[in-house]
């Protein structure tokens, strides 16, 4: 019988099928960080349980880590925030103690998970990967199985190597047609969840299909899988191709010699076959995407740059209508004002969704030989990893942000959730590549719009939002 | 984990779409290696009028009057009345730890976040799924009626209102029984060990490349 790559990922990792439904589903890599894992750690201690199989575990600190460089100097010691310190330690002292391999805050290779597992190598086609993160995603984009845990299932999967999981039902995307000029990924992704909202993918594991997705970069799929739990999708994914085994090559927990070519012939097995069945499908054409900007405070409320903020009198549903109100109140926000009358106060490049090097690549060719505005307080790039970082400076990015006057900073989460010292103030606008506009989530009162990389470098120019595809 | 298996509690609104766990328990409190001790602050952007700081005692902070889970009519609530998609967002487990702890025992809505759901399950918290129809309803009677109780019978999988409407509701077998009988999972997959064991022998076989490489 055909099959999609979900079903061909979950039959391949299937440990156990109960007569109630609920499967035991292998993990092969669990990646952790210092938020989600201490009170799994705890379980373990006081269940007096070790880890299953230690070397399927890899650990960095991300969402707590400084990002200025006076900051990062001293380390773990460096952290002023004493309530993030703690949590740093403990991953520290957690990873020692149970001997996990962990990339401690200033080695090289640490960065924010989901940038980390796929650039290493520790995520591969046809894995499963789990991590307590619901950006966890990200690594679908390999054509592997990867989705967010809660503590207790990081506990569990440490103890178990398994997950106690129930089959999703099959969900494809399919984007066809060219994206134009200046359209990225983030664009797309954004572009999905206006189209099915930010509940319409739950329940389903997701497959991004067609031809934007079969000449979209690895990295620009990883953009894309990022935020399927955006649109409600636990799990993203995209077929092995290519692009997917030239990705993979080389890197350094990627098998090598004899290995690879026995991998490389596991891996292109990992495609929906023809005729495969999808319960749902969602067809979109790629030519009609346009950059994106969202308005209010759930990606789902997000419109092209071209456009208006939405009215809340022409929505019919009560509930949304209300949730459109509040949303315009909290954003400080006219109901038909045109996107690129909306001024920012402050940029964030970084993130999961957007801090690779191609993301970074993108806002420095548009700021290049610019002046960030004025009235644009702050203007910080935050890359994604060590690797991107020193990537980033081998081509001299970091010399044009910061001539352009934005920041050049140390690898972490940042203010994509607003856990360390980079945040909004009550109020402020802020031109973002995160993944969520939720209230309070950049920091108390701030203000999110999501963009693409190359979108925030231009508002951080002009000082408002503007359509990067005719910026000058 | 505490057994979940019938309760009758004061229901509380929560009544908007897309409640995000940022909004449930914003991420300074995520600081904490504890379980425990979120209660105070769920929801703690709505229910305070300044901004919350991890480690701070609530008592003498300004309180957002507007806010339904401060009126003395929904105090000592024990089951939320939520709208669509509640839970979405970021995979905190702390979302479900600071409902737990405020003392919620089990959220209504039409539908919910997945992994949120799936969190609920581990905590003894029992998310229940009814129809918009009757989900509207319910926060009809309860906005006209203070003291609005329900009772939730998970053996019989039922809802009731005051007047003794009974509405049903699905929940899965496995969960069912390990939230019944208060069953921690752990426990459960390792009576499988065998199983684990012997996919992984078969795996290290086929796909070495899996395997001891990342230490």
């Amino acid at each position: 019988m055909a099959k999609t790559l979900y079903d061909k990922l979950w039959d391949a990792h299937l440990v156990h099928q109960s007569d109630d439904g609920s499967a035991l589903i292998y993990i092969d890599r669990h990646i952790v960080h210092e938020v989600t894992s201490p009170q799994a750690f705890d379980g373990l201690r006081m269940a007096g349980r070790k880890p299953w199989r230690v070397d399927s575990i890899l650990a960095t600190p991300d969402h707590n880590v400084p990002t200025t460089r006076k900051e990062r100097a001293h380390g773990v010691s460096g952290i002023q925030d004493p309530v993030s310190l703690i949590q740093v330690k403990t991953l520290d002292d957690n990873c020692d103690e149970f001997g996990i391999l962990e990339f401690k805050i200033n080695d090289e290779r640490q960065g924010i998970v989901h940038v980390v597992g796929p650039e290493t190598g520790a995520c591969l086609p046809g894995m499963t990967v789990v991590c307590g993160d619901s950006h966890t995603a990200t690594n679908g984009a390999l054509g592997s199985l990867a989705h967010g845990i809660g503590t207790s299932e990081v506990e569990h999967v440490m103890a178990t190597q398994c997950l106690v999981a129930k089959k999703m039902k099959n969900m494809l995307i399919k984007v066809d047609g060219k994206l134009g000029l200046g359209v990225t990924p983030k664009d797309v992704v954004l572009a999905i969840i206006a189209k099915i909202g930010t509940a319409g993918g739950t329940g389903y594991a997701m497959e991004f299909g067609g031809q934007v997705f079969r000449e979209m970069s690895m990295e620009g799929r990883m953009t894309v899988c990022n935020m399927a739990i955006e649109a409600g999708a636990r799990a993203g994914m995209v077929a092995v191709d290519q692009t997917t085994i030239d990705y993979v090559k080389g890197r350094t927990f990627a098998p090598k010699g004899d290995l690879w070519e026995k991998a490389v012939a596991e891996w292109k097995n990992f495609v929906s076959d023809d005729g495969a069945h999808f319960d749902s499908v969602v067809e979109i054409n790629g030519a009609d995407i346009k950059p994106q900007v969202s308005w209010g405070t759930s990606p789902e409320m997000v419109v092209s740059v071209e456009d208006k903020v939405p009215d809340p009198a022409s929505e019919i549903d009560p509930v949304k209508r209300n949730d459109m109100i509040r949303a315009l109140q909290y954003m400080g926000l006219e109901a038909n004002q045109p996107i690129t009358s909306i001024h920012v106060d402050r940029v964030f490049i970084g993130s999961c969704t957007n801090s690779r090097i191609e993301d970074i690549r993108a806002a420095a060719e548009v700021v290049r030989g610019r002046q960030k505005a004025g009235s644009v307080k702050e203007a910080i790039v935050v890359p994604g990893s060590g690797a991107v970082k020193a990537q980033a400076e081998a081509e001299g990015l970091d010399k044009i942000f910061i001539a352009a006057g934005l920041e050049w900073r140390e690898p972490g989460c940042s203010m994509c959730l607003a856990m360390n010292a980079d945040k909004l103030g009550a109020g402020e606008h802020c031109a973002s590549t995160s993944n969520r506009n939720f209230e309070g989530r950049q920091g108390y009162g701030g203000r999110t719009h999501l963009v693409s990389p190359a979108m925030a470098a231009a508002a951080a120019i002009a000082g408002h939002f503007v359509d990067v595809r005719t910026f000058n | 984990m505490k057994s979940f298996t019938v309760i009758q509690g004061i229901a509380a609104p929560m009544d908007r779409a897309n409640v995000d766990t940022d909004m449930i328990i914003p991420k300074q409190f995520l600081k904490s290696i504890k379980r425990t001790g979120f209660g105070k602050n769920l929801f703690d952007e709505l229910r305070y009028l300044d901004e919350g700081k991890p480690d701070q005692s609530c008592e003498g902070r300004p309180i957002n009057t507007g806010f339904p889970l401060n009126f003395p009519r929904y105090k000592d609530a024990s089951i939320l009345l939520a709208r669509e998609n509640f839970g979405c967002g970021s995979s905190r487990e702390h979302a479900p730890w600071a409902l737990d702890d405020y003392g919620f025992r089990s959220v209504i809505a039409p539908s919910f976040a997945d992994i949120f759901f799936n969190n609920c399950f581990k905590n003894g918290l029992l998310p229940i799924i009814l129809s918009e129809e009757i989900v509207d309803r319910l926060f009809k009677e309860m906005y006209a009626t203070e003291g609005y109780q329900l009772t939730v019978d998970l053996a019989a999988q039922t809802v009731t209102t005051p007047s003794g409407d009974s509405f049903g509701f699905e929940i899965d077998a496995f969960r069912k029984h390990c939230l019944l009988n208060g069953l921690d999972d752990i426990g459960l997959t390792l009576e499988h060990a065998d199983k684990i064991r012997a996919y992984e022998t078969r795996r290290r076989a086929e796909a070495p490349w899996l395997f001891d490489v990342v230490k």
